[in-house]
């Protein structure tokens, strides 16, 4: 079982509020059988902030994204090296169980996946599998808040799921992910499937959320790496090629490689 | 030239359109001939009587209730037997198991058997079930052989549904922190429900209408009680209809008619409840 970490993980006055690490990958490489999709690297992801990955398709940045909740583990083949720590404790270590890591570490999808259910279900079935039965409604109802979903949705908490919008399903699925009260959550290019008006729902959405929790958004969409994120990680063909203030990244790249990319010469 | 093209497609389109409305209606055409056929011949001894008195060597006082009770036992007892071990095999299978050689192979083989013919099940069932554990030609004997026959059907039926579940619900529920467990029976399950029922439907429908096996085990023709247990000897619908059509009276074809129309009876209040099963949870899931 992992330490109880959540206690740490939320300061209680603003002077510990400085950048610490909640996830670090060292020396990780990460093949699908003999291929090698994350290349030996090494990156240390700060709290509370927006980390942006970005670099052209096939360069394992959702590979990177999916070994820190362990869901590459159903994906046959995969094999990992090297740690992936999470507030000191690797996430692959012998004793941890990947179903409480994922508890810990939420995940938003590409394409939105809500379940074939009510909206209320959608929302309420993490914590309610995971033991909290208490103020459900409650639980259910701040997270849909939170999600800038519920104005929309509070008059139809039992129709399916699959009646809304493509960008309020992406939303529901983000309230899904937060119900769990998660530290981090990963994004998986969650807007490569919504139109620009759902896209900018989900951006101020992040910028809400970033005051609670560490957000780390894999995205092809460099305006959107640009616009959301604090720091920007720049992979190529499974390497780790530059990492840093996204300001530094888009404006004063250190490699002719980073700035081809995020010029649009290629990608 | 591409207007002349144009209409030759059309006219490929329109043979298409035709050959498909003429196959499907051969079908509910010749169903159609036979259930009148049957109904003309058999619906005027169908009546109370009929149903109430047992078997008899005057067609007058003969009836079907032993053959029909020995159905009903029959297909409830199969049903209890071979759905949750099918659906479980297919959950295993789909949802567990590795895919390597090993599982490729017992594929093959689980689709290898659903075309074996129902004779060699009966047989199988007279050496395990009736002499090996000793159940005689009991209810429980029968409907252990019928299970067999139709678990290759349940478990490819079940399997093609839960494999018709996106990957995007499981990844879904097993980011929110949920078990394997949890996932397939609040999600997987669900979802794949309405497909796993059409293969109950396929499955028991055609183990009720299934009499080689039967007789190969020794389910009786001429019973005059019914079974009050699993262990009790039987008779059942298409036995107690082969048995009349075979005789040389044509009262008793007339009988077998009748039987027939129970049997079609039976089997359309069983499918129906399935059906409204499935439209409910259709409705529910969308």
């Amino acid at each position: 079982m992992m330490p109880n970490v959540m206690e740490k993980a939320l300061p209680k006055n603003k002077e510990e509020r400085k950048i610490s690490t909640v996830l670090q990958a060292k020396d990780l490489t990460i093949s699908y059988n003999k291929t090698v999709a994350v290349n030996n690297i090494s990156i240390s992801l700060p709290e509370r902030k927006i980390t942006a990955i970005i670099g052209p398709s096939g360069c394992g940045k959702s590979t990177l994204l999916r070994s820190f909740n362990r869901m590459n583990d159903f994906v046959p083949g995969a094999n990992l090296k090297g740690q992936v720590m999470y507030r000191g404790t690797d996430l692959y270590g012998r004793d941890v169980d990947p179903v409480e890591v994922r508890r810990k570490i939420g995940m938003v999808f590409q394409k939105p996946n809500p379940f074939p259910k009510s909206i209320f279900e959608n929302v309420s079935w993490g914590p309610l599998i995971n033991g909290f039965r208490k103020d459900i409604h409650e639980r259910v109802e701040q997270s849909l808040r939170r999600a800038a979903l519920w104005d929309e949705v509070k008059d139809r908490l039992n129709n399916s799921a699959l009646t809304l919008s493509g960008g309020q399903q992406q939303r529901l699925c983000m309230a899904r992910a937060l119900a769990m009260e998660p530290e981090v959550i990963l994004m998986d290019e969650p807007c490569s499937a919504l139109d620009p008006v759902s896209t900018a729902h989900i951006e101020d959405l992040m910028f809400e959320l970033k005051q609670n929790h560490t957000i780390i958004i894999v995205t092809h969409n460099m305006q959107q790496a640009s616009r959301v994120s604090k720091f920007t990680a720049f992979f190529d063909a499974g390497n780790l090629i530059e990492f840093g203030e996204t300001q530094n990244i888009f404006t004063l790249p250190q490699h002719k490689r980073t700035e081809d990319y995020v010029t649009g010469r290629f990608g | 030239m591409i207007s002349q093209n144009l209409t030759h497609r059309h006219r490929v389109a329109i043979l298409f359109h035709g050959f498909c409305f003429m196959v499907s209606w051969t079908g509910v055409v010749i169903l159609g001939i036979l259930l009148f056929h049957v109904t003309g011949e058999g619906l005027h001894w169908l009546d109370l009587q009929f149903l109430n008195d047992f078997p008899s060597r005057f067609p007058e006082k003969a009836g079907i209730k032993s053959a029909l009770f020995g159905t009903v036992w029959l297909i409830s007892l199969t049903a209890l037997i071979s759905i949750p071990l099918g659906v479980g095999a297919a959950i295993y299978l789909e949802e567990y198991a590795p895919k390597n050689a090993f599982t490729r192979f017992i594929d093959l083989n689980i689709s290898n058997l659903a075309g074996v013919p129902s004779i060699v099940y009966g047989m199988l069932g007279l050496v395990i079930f009736v002499r090996w554990f000793n159940f005689d030609r009991s209810v429980l004997a029968g409907s252990m052989t019928m299970s067999l026959l139709i678990l290759p059907i349940i478990i490819i039926a079940s399997r093609e549904s839960l494999r018709g579940v996106p990957n995007t619900i499981r990844q879904a529920a097993f980011a929110l922190g949920a078990t394997r467990w949890q996932t397939i029976y609040s999600h997987v399950l669900p979802a794949s429900l309405p497909g796993i029922l059409t293969g109950f439907i396929l499955a028991l429908s055609r183990s009720i209408g299934e009499t080689a096996p039967l007789i190969m085990i020794g389910a009786l023709t001429y019973v005059a009680f019914v079974p009050e247990g699993p262990m009790d000897e039987f008779a059942a619908l298409p036995i107690q209809i082969f048995n009349w059509a075979s005789r040389p009276q044509q009262e008793f074809h007339e009988l077998a008619a009748a039987g027939i129309l129970v049997l079609l009876i039976v089997l359309l209040l069983m499918n129906s409840v399935a059906v409204f099963i499935r439209h409910r949870l259709e409705k529910k899931n969308q």
